[in-house]
């Protein structure tokens, strides 16, 4: 039901899921997902709206949990671990699998803070001068660091909206994860913005797997070596990001990246 | 009477203006179409219905206030009213009976010199209520023309009757600021009284309060009127115990149904919490008096403390505390409540727990409502007699020991009031200035938790 491409490199997948079916009550969202998340790449997931793919990224770190009606069905590993046994801490997950929203959600509290939360949290760093380096080094890999270390006690509220999508970002680094999911980062942002994200996201290709998912087809192409096509809760086709935009197998994707529909 | 006629008059008056200008209005319709019309005829009928209503009602309030006295002034210019005594209490309460009877309150008079004057007060009443209404029709036509004429189809009739409510709107949020006002205003005026007989440093200052209103009323004992014990009392009862129960509670309540109850229990056990703060306080002082007390005092005498007595400090704290449990967990529930879900999930994404996402996140954005909130249950703790006065005695003690008993300022001003004493003994007077400290002593405390919440509050929008 799924194609997936066949020249794929060799990769190490550091997620994969098996055979993955994510329910809203009877409401079936995703239907059979099995794909292997490369850590070398970044990969991204398109579809129109409403396909299921933000589902399955939130399935990818438990975030469904906190929906009372949702439920898992299938295999997901990290590493090779089931993280949906009861074995499996979901705070350790999510410390190793973070997540950008859609919306800049930083919390009101000052910049400073906003960083330092995962890793107070986390036991990362001892000490205010540890701390303060976590600090400095998310901001710099998020490359806001210039733009606010002049006034890291300011609300991270008060940042304009290309800035507080970066600092979550950095919030997101400053725990060390191994996994980044992005949920639709840049739908909220202006084009510049959103310029300074997909940089952003080219500079941690390499230390995180990264996951994005996004409504914008040359975002797609732009930052992602792997994408896979989602509609209507299944997962069409799979492959590098070239070959889907170029020569895709299934006629639903060539119909989807042409703009015949979505 | 006439009062009331004159309203029902401006109201019948602008009911006819309401048809009036809405007719006008459809006609205009009719003749230029719905998309030249400037606004819906149903505001070009308000206009004119307004227009007649307010002015016509102001003066229904205007002559309500001086036709009595021009009444008055016709009557005491006929020859019956020649042979009134010149002054005095005499010629007041013949005049107030003979109008009582003029007027239908009162049907017969008790002083026969009253008789004659009856006749000449039911021709004046009777001839200023002609004039009223006459006044009245004529302000309400005159209005009510200037406003119909004024429509036109290009008439921004909208606008103005949207002016109209706005004003309406602003003097309905005067209304309370007014009214505060006019009690500060009252009380500060006894307190100014009772200041003048005791000084305010022995009032504010001094360790005893024993009012006695068998004293002499000119030469008050400064040195019974001292109010710390009471405010030592309600501070202790209705902002230390009370809130030692409440606080966590509430809070701990609101934290459990917000995050952690599942929906169907939480659709009972919400309304079910706020129930109790519609149970009167008069039966929390029944629990606090008849099983609380009692109870502390058995388990004091069980643990060695022999000198507690049955009615404590404790006890009416402890009733308080509860009773004011919704106050608080209702107002921190709701804001809790109002966190944009994005802030939970962004906590919970980066491996926060829920309990560290709750500290760290939720009741710091949420601490707005949570104060507002506490501040609120103080000032119903602070405020509340009932419970007090049952489980805690009128006995003004200035004691740490929550096993004493205890008053609080309100118990006092309670009793002040409603003992022997007239009022204008110095007893009674005090209760105005306790009354008036407390005001005082509250509103300094809501100003310092707005600005406290202003400074730490964390705004995530």
């Amino acid at each position: 039901m799924t194609v997936v491409h066949e020249n794929l490199e060799d990769t190490t997948a550091k997620m994969g899921a098996r055979n993955v079916s994510v329910y809203y009550g009877d409401k079936k969202a995703i239907d059979n997902v099995s794909i292997d998340i490369p850590t070398e790449y970044v990969t991204a997931f398109i579809g129109p709206s409403g396909c299921g793919k933000s589902t399955f990224l939130r399935s990818l770190n438990r975030m469904n949990d906190t929906i009372p009606s949702a439920r898992v069905e299938g295999e997901i590993t990290l590493d090779g671990d089931d993280i949906y046994t009861s074995g499996m801490d979901v705070v350790q997950l999510r410390a190793r699998v973070g997540m950008v929203f859609q919306k800049p959600n930083p919390f009101p509290k000052s910049i400073y803070d906003n960083i330092a939360y995962g890793p107070k949290i986390h036991g990362l760093a001892q000490g205010k001068t540890e701390l303060d380096e976590v600090v400095e080094n998310s901001l710099r890999r998020a490359g806001l660091w210039e733009e606010v270390k002049d006034r890291l006690e300011d609300s991270g509220t008060a940042l304009s909206g290309g800035q507080q999508q970066r600092l979550c970002i950095a919030r997101a680094i400053a725990v060390d994860p191994e996994v980044i999911l992005m949920d639709e980062p840049c739908s909220a942002l202006d084009p510049i913005a959103t310029a300074k994200i997909e940089e952003l996201i080219d500079d941690l290709n390499g230390s995180y797997a990264i996951v994005i998912v996004t409504h914008s087809m040359q975002q797609a192409a732009r930052v992602s070596q792997r994408t896979a096509f989602f509609h209507l809760g299944k997962m069409v086709e799979y492959g590098r990001t070239s070959d889907i935009f170029t020569t895709p197998l299934e006629q639903r994707t060539q119909d989807y990246i042409t703009g015949r529909y979505g | 009477m006439s009062t009331a006629t004159l309203f029902l008059l401006a109201l019948g008056l602008g009911l006819a203006g309401w048809i009036a200008g809405r007719s006008r209005a459809w006609a205009f319709r009719k003749s230029v179409g719905p998309r030249q019309l400037a606004a819906l005829p149903t505001y070009h009928a308000w206009y004119v219905a307004l227009w007649i209503v307010v002015p016509v009602s102001l003066f229904a309030v205007l002559w309500s206030i001086i036709s009595p006295s021009l009444v008055l002034q016709s009557v005491l210019s006929t020859s019956a009213a020649a042979d009134l005594p010149a002054f005095g209490f005499q010629r007041d309460n013949l005049l107030r009976e003979a109008q009582a009877v003029a007027s239908g309150a009162s049907s017969g008079v008790f002083n026969d010199a009253a008789r004659p004057l009856i006749e000449p007060f039911r021709a004046a009443i009777s001839y200023y209520n002609i004039v009223g209404v006459v006044a009245a029709l004529i302000i309400g036509f005159v209005a009510g023309a200037y406003a119909f004429l004024r429509l036109r189809p290009d008439f921004t009739a909208r606008t103005r009757v949207e002016k109209a409510v706005m004003a309406a709107l602003l003097i309905a949020s005067l209304v309370a600021i007014l009214t505060t006002l006019g009690i500060v205003v009252s009380l500060v005026f006894e307190t100014y009284r009772f200041f003048e007989m005791v000084s305010p440093l022995d009032f504010l200052f001094g360790t005893m309060w024993n009012p006695d209103p068998m004293s002499s009323a000119s030469d008050p004992d400064a040195t019974r009127y001292g109010a710390i014990p009471l405010f030592w009392g309600t501070i202790f009862i209705g902002a230390i115990i009370a809130m030692i129960v409440a606080i966590p509670l509430g809070l701990m309540g609101a934290i459990y149904l917000t995050q952690y109850a599942n929906p169907k229990l939480r659709s009972w056990v919400k309304p079910a919490l706020e129930i109790l703060a519609g149970v009167p306080t008069v039966v929390y002082g029944y629990f606090a008096a008849l099983t609380i007390a009692p109870m502390i005092r058995d388990v004091a005498h069980a643990i060695g403390i022999t000198s507690a007595s049955s009615e404590s400090a404790l006890a009416a704290g402890l009733v308080m505390g509860v009773m004011i449990i919704p106050f608080v967990s209702s107002m921190a529930d709701d804001s809790i409540t109002a966190v944009p879900s994005a802030m939970r999930d962004g906590s919970l994404a980066m491996g926060a727990t829920r309990s560290e996402t709750i500290k760290r996140v939720l009741i710091p954005a949420a601490l707005p409502g949570i104060v507002a909130g506490i501040m609120l249950a103080i000032s119903r703790a602070i405020g509340e007699t009932m419970i007090v006065v049952m489980a805690a005695s009128t006995a003004a003690n200035l004691s740490a020991n929550p096993l004493d008993s205890m008053t609080t300022v309100t118990v006092q001003i309670v009793a002040m009031l409603t003992g022997e004493a007239s009022t204008e003994h110095h007893t009674t007077l005090s209760a105005f200035a306790l009354g008036f400290v407390l005001f005082l002593v509250t509103l300094a405390l809501n100003f310092v938790a707005l600005r406290v919440v202003r400074r730490f509050r964390e705004a995530y929008e």
